[in-house]
């Protein structure tokens, strides 16, 4: 029940928002949003921290062809679950001070986002699952079509395309999967997890997968699509698809791909392991030498998630936890950091880090925030970045030493670009327009305080995250291992 | 056999309007037969009746495709509207169209070969009409030359097959002929001219079907023909070919599918990959959604290559989200034609005149594309997962490559509509196109929502 009014408020609300009156229609999508981290939060109390499915619903969709509508939250999917809700609100703020044209539709695609983001990490069927995966795309794609910059069409297309080869390629792989569950084919999880793969047939399954999470995340060479994606998006656009929908790529990984395919791994992994690691040192060199700032932020984050990959495919506790842990870190911080690149853009009408400088001497609160975001994004202790990129170092050490002391070097060279751009835009010397820039409206201090606390929460006290998804890694790993 | 008789009457009847004088009252009178014969159609599901000392045999199979038709006729009726009342031969094209569906319920009910010939006659002959039915523009008198000539070639094969086939087994009867064959073949001694009968057959259908190589005419016969009729060719007519296309596979020549299966299999990954790739060089959208039908025929032989369990659900799935699709779509063309331009560019300023609209229309393409939660991927996901059920996993690959190629052109559907036009008012949309545009994409949307309905029937 809790699981089908946190999926289904959204949808209804993304209806309503089409009826509602323009002038409204923002504080209802955002009561909405509130409305839902409520039922999460409720949902919560109710949760137990062991590795079973909870809040389950079943239903048949088509029986036929063994397809349910099953839905539950396990300690993996709960997080994912609770960063999408937590992460709705705020983006909704944060574009209170935007005029969109066409606002009804912009907050009914915002809503129908949230509706397809919590479908994708509750459903435990795999067709399920390849439809909200799919239904996540088409809100972001028509979000980014209508409100995004000059070079919207050519760009998003690219992306829609990109992103439906890689799904269309897990479709094959789906099906095939499908096919070799015992007795009458089924795609419930359990059934699509019981299924005796012969290597060869893994082996090939593992890119049928790999390469439609590997797009969505995006690992290194398959991240082409990306930074011109979020560049031209619109912000909130652009959180949504940091901030969330990579997460999906990540979570289809340890939920859809490792556990069915644990020989496809032990043959490919290392491969994997490779893209994720070079595209964490590429997209951190590139990252150094842009001069728009919404595309530095873009690097780094392909950075950030090249890293959870890399931590994923270690395949032992400590990678896996520090995944989780920088998967919720990430979608915080990033989406404070979009922001105050939004609040910035909009201010000074440019992202060009050498057209900024010396912001920091018109206000104080924001310099505050924008350097506890930073510190947050560049790991320092007692940030939640910390927490997640330290496990995940310690399990890619585990794993290959050689390759941590590579993938090491995104902490050195993170907080070289994250503190450049923060010395480019905030330090130095005034440039001519920077008198321009006033003080933060009360929306946007609101949504940076809630961010800037969430890191420090998150860094000095990240035990619950660690212990709610705990048990369920335990488990897949556990699995994993009594099939090899 | 009723829904058969009602319809043919109701040509008849259209064509005496005329003389009798009662034109006014005709389009009543064809809606309300139509739904007669609907009404008869669903009512005798599940009896499976044959007629004529087993001329035709009303199966699941041919009522639900008949009604599917139906149905479509039904909703291509709203844009018609205007073709009929416009020209003075109105009396006589509502006949031949009526006689266009007569046809193509006899080619989903043949259970003998003469009778197949005979359905396909009645439906080709009336379309080569049809399509030459704008006298004045000289298009359409080029389309309906090309299709007669190329039809009649065609046919020609077909009839050579069949005779082939006779001169075998000494039947047009298709259980006899199933029979003869899997004796023969279980001897090994099946006559050489059985397998030539097969392949010629199987020609004259590809080119019915309009799968690549045989798909030259159309796109010409598309583009020239009137609007309405294009799209009834490409929603009815497609349906009824592929309905007997795999009605006469899997009850005569299933045993020798290891002859034509993998011919079959190569044709329609180079229809898929053809038709795909020629669409994306389009500047006409009419012509677009010619090679765009192409395209979706290369998707539905798919399942005739499989021929297992589902692949008549999926035929059945696949032809009823691409023509409801279709015909939506075929509205926006309609209005194009309207205006003298029919570009995929004149599109522009068709969001701003008609408010709301670029939401259905989405909902159409995302149908066509094959992107849930609308019909069409359903359909494609049927489809896949027969000829996956098969071992056919190289087809599936091609099929779900050269469905991207899709993606980049229907799209462009939508962004050019999303565009201003600075030039001219651009597109207007009539009452009658805005309903069946709405009608096809909440269909579109209910069949992806709720696909057991169609896809569990036991055809």
């Amino acid at each position: 029940m809790i699981t089908l009014l946190l999926l289904f408020v959204p949808l209804v609300a993304s209806l309503a928002c089409l009826l509602f009156d323009k002038a409204k229609v923002k504080v209802f999508a955002l009561g909405t949003s509130l409305i839902n981290l409520g039922i999460l939060a409720y949902a919560f109390t109710l949760f137990k921290s062991d590795m079973s499915y909870q809040f389950l619903v079943d239903y048949w969709w088509v029986k036929d062809l063994g397809i349910s509508f099953k839905l539950g939250l396990d300690g993996i999917s709960i997080l994912l679950v609770a960063l999408t809700n937590f992460l709705m609100p705020l983006i909704i703020l944060s574009s209170f001070r935007n005029d969109y044209k066409n606002a009804n539709a912009f907050y009914s695609l915002m809503m129908f986002m949230q509706f397809a983001l919590i479908g994708v990490f509750a459903a435990l069927d795999g067709f399920l699952f390849y439809i909200f995966w799919e239904l996540a795309l088409i809100p972001i794609y028509f979000i980014c079509l209508f409100w995004g910059g000059e070079d919207r069409v050519r760009i998003t297309l690219k992306f829609f395309i990109y992103t439906l080869t890689g799904s269309l390629l897990m479709l094959v792989g789906l099906i095939y999967v499908y096919l070799q569950t015992p007795g009458a084919h089924s795609f419930d999880i359990n059934a699509l997890y019981s299924t005796a793969l012969s290597a060869s047939d893994q082996s090939w399954l593992f890119w049928c997968f790999f390469l439609a999470f590997a797009i969505k995340i995006p690992i290194f060479p398959l991240h082409s699509w990306q930074a011109d994606t979020y560049t031209d998006s619109p912000t909130q656009g652009t959180m949504l698809l940091s901030g969330i929908m990579l997460k999906m790529g990540l979570y289809g990984l340890i939920r859809w791909m490792i556990p069915f395919l644990p020989e496809g791994v032990d043959q490919w992994g290392n491969v994997a392991m490779i893209m994720a690691i070079t595209g964490v040192v590429y997209a951190s060199i590139m990252a150094l030498v842009q001069n728009d700032f919404k595309r530095l932020i873009a690097y780094s984050s392909v950075a950030h998630v090249g890293l959870i990959a890399a931590g994923i495919f270690s395949m032992n506790i400590q990678g896996m936890q520090g995944a989780m842990a920088q998967m919720l870190a990430h979608g915080v911080n990033v989406v404070g950091i979009f922001f105050i690149a939004d609040i910035i853009f909009r201010r000074m009408k440019t992202r060009k880090l050498d057209e900024l400088g010396g912001l920091a001497n018109n206000t104080r609160v924001f310099t505050i925030l924008y350097l506890i975001i930073l510190l947050g994004s560049v790991a320092l202790p007692l940030t939640n970045g910390f927490v997640g990129e330290f496990l995940l170092l310690n399990g890619v050490y585990q794993y290959d030493a050689w390759m941590a002391a590579i993938a090491g070097l995104t902490v050195i060279l993170g907080a070289v670009y994250m503190l450049r751009s923060y010395q480019k835009i905030m330090l130095g010397e005034p440039h001519a327009r920077s008198i321009e820039f006033t003080g933060l409206h009360q929306t946007e201090k609101i949504v940076l305080i809630v961010v800037a606390l969430a890191i420090i929460v998150g860094g000095i006290y990240p035990k619950p995250i660690l212990q709610i998804a705990g048990p369920a890694l335990v488990d897949l790993l556990a699995q994993v291992k009594d099939i090899n | 056999m009723n829904t058969l008789i009602i319809i043919s009457l109701l040509g008849v009847v259209a064509m005496m309007a005329d003389a009798l004088r009662f034109k006014k009252a005709l389009l009543p009178i064809i809606v309300a037969g139509l739904l007669a014969g609907l009404g008869f159609a669903i009512s005798s599901w599940n009896t499976n009746l044959s007629y004529y000392h087993e001329m035709v045999l009303f199966n699941n199979y041919s009522l639900a495709f008949t009604s599917l038709m139906i149905v479509i006729t039904l909703l291509w009726m709203i844009i018609s509207k205007h073709y009929f009342s416009s020209s003075s031969n109105m009396a006589e094209h509502a006949a031949l169209v009526l006689f266009v569906l007569t046809g193509a319920i006899i080619m989903t009910a043949f259970s003998d070969l003469s009778m197949f010939f005979v359905g396909l006659e009645i439906l080709s002959i009336s379309l080569y009409v049809l399509a030459a039915s704008n006298k004045s523009e000289l298009r359409s008198n080029e389309a309906g030359m090309k299709y007669f000539l190329m039809g009649a070639f065609a046919t020609g094969f077909l009839l050579f097959g069949i005779a082939l086939i006779y001169g075998a087994t000494a039947t047009f009867n298709l259980a006899k002929i199933a029979s003869f064959i899997s004796v023969s073949e279980a001897a090994g001694n099946t006559p050489m001219f059985v397998y030539a009968g097969v392949l010629l057959i199987m020609v004259g259908l590809l080119f019915k079907v309009s799968a690549a190589p045989f798909h030259f005419w159309a796109p010409d016969v598309y583009e020239g023909a009137p609007t309405v009729i294009t799209a009834f060719m490409a929603t009815v007519v497609k349906t009824a070919a592929f309905a007997a296309f795999y009605r006469l596979f899997s009850t005569c020549f299933v045993e020798l599918s290891g002859f034509w299966s993998n011919t079959m299999a190569v044709i329609a990954a180079s229809t898929m990959i053809g038709g795909n790739i020629l669409a994306v060089y389009q500047k006409s959208l009419k012509r677009m959604m010619a090679y765009s039908s192409i395209a979706h025929a290369g998707y539905m032989l798919m399942a005739i290559v499989a021929m297992n369990k589902i692949s008549a659900n999926a035929i059945f799935m696949y032809t009823a989200a691409y023509s409801i699709a279709s015909i939506g779509m075929f509205a926006v063309i309609q209005a194009m034609t309207a205006t003298g331009d029919e570009s995929v560019d004149s599109l522009k300023g068709l969001s701003k005149n008609n408010k709301g609209i670029i939401v259905f229309i989405s909902a159409l393409v995302f149908s066509m594309a094959g992107i849930p939660p609308m019909a069409g991927f359903f359909a494609k996901y049927y489809i896949f997962l027969g000829a996956m059920q098969s071992g056919y996993q190289w087809l599936t690959l091609v099929a779900v490559l050269s469905s991207l190629i899709g993606v980049y052109y229907y799209f462009r559907v939508i962004f050019v509509s999303l565009q201003e036009n600075n030039e001219s008012e651009g597109l207007t949309l009539n009452r009658g196109q805005w309903t069946l545009i709405i009608a096809s994409a909440l269909l579109s949307l209910a069949i992806g929502v709720a696909p057991a309905v169609l896809s569990t029937l036991s055809l």
